[in-house]
């Protein structure tokens, strides 16, 4: 138990899996978006993990980056929509819904795995610091 | 007197470190569970026990060094473990190889023989204390 790096590990996959869900919630928030700050459709985010070694050759893991997705936007057919082109269609969003709820799921899990991982070093610490007391 | 006692809880002492340090590669390897291109790691827990408490009685056995530059074989508690990447049974996408299940099994494994040695060293020590005590 050295030097409680455990808990930097374990902490940095929760923050990084917790941006994870706040980018899925995001983007399910606005699957239904037509129209954003800059006119266009909302574009679906992802967050891209990196491994980043610590000093003593254990890894952590943090977002390197959330990208958007350049998948083309979801069409509809609305001719009565304000925002529709000269062919009746409205441009939507390109979030899937299905695979948002896929890693919304994933995060979670991954999540109570280290929140498992913590507790469990911190009995682990508690009963080493109880060493020699019986 | 001091230096027998130190003896006496040397080879606890080693296998608590090597536990403690698989824990720390385990949740590592839990951490990056999402990790694209990430390798899950391990060690030979036996292996590494075997090598540090080798490196530790060998006693004689120490490496000639002719300068203080080179390395020596009583690596104390530093000795660092051989890292071995783990062979996954299935494979994924996106090249990582952590298979959750695997290693929270081992991770579970790990504290509990953790706990283990907690309780032996525990045990070793009052075994310590009663032999030190005057008959009452």
């Amino acid at each position: 138990m050295a030097n409680f790096s455990i808990f930097d590990i374990a902490g940095s996959a929760l923050a990084a899996q917790s941006q994870r869900m706040n980018v899925a919630a995001s983007n399910m928030a606005n699957a239904n978006s037509v129209s954003g700050p800059n006119g266009e459709a909302y574009r679906a985010r992802q967050v891209i993990f990196e491994q980043q070694l610590q000093a003593n050759g254990m890894s952590a893991v943090k977002v390197q980056q959330v990208i958007e997705s350049d998948a083309p936007g979801r069409r509809e057919y609305q001719p009565g929509h304000p925002l529709a082109d000269e062919a009746g269609y409205v441009t939507m969003s390109n979030v899937d819904p299905v695979g948002e709820m896929v890693n919304m799921i994933s995060a979670s899990r991954s999540y109570q795995a280290n929140v498992e991982v913590l507790n469990t070093s911190k009995d682990l610490m508690m009963r080493t610091l109880s060493i020699g007391k019986s | 007197m001091i230096d027998k006692l130190n003896n006496a809880l040397q080879f606890q002492q080693q296998a608590l470190a090597l536990r403690a340090q698989r824990h720390e590669v385990l949740s590592g390897n839990i951490a990056n569970a999402d990790t694209p291109n990430y390798k899950a790691r391990d060690f030979n827990f036996a292996a590494e026990l075997k090598r540090a408490t080798a490196s530790q009685s060998g006693g004689g056995l120490q490496l000639a060094t002719t300068s203080h530059g080179h390395l020596t074989s009583n690596g104390a508690n530093g000795v660092a473990p051989q890292m071995q990447y783990r062979a996954p049974s299935q494979s994924r996408m996106d090249g990582n190889t952590v298979e959750m299940d695997i290693e929270r099994t081992h991770f579970l494994d790990n504290s509990l023989r953790y706990q283990a040695d907690i309780q032996f060293f525990d045990d070793r020590i009052t075994g310590m204390r009663k032999a030190m005590q005057s008959e009452r």
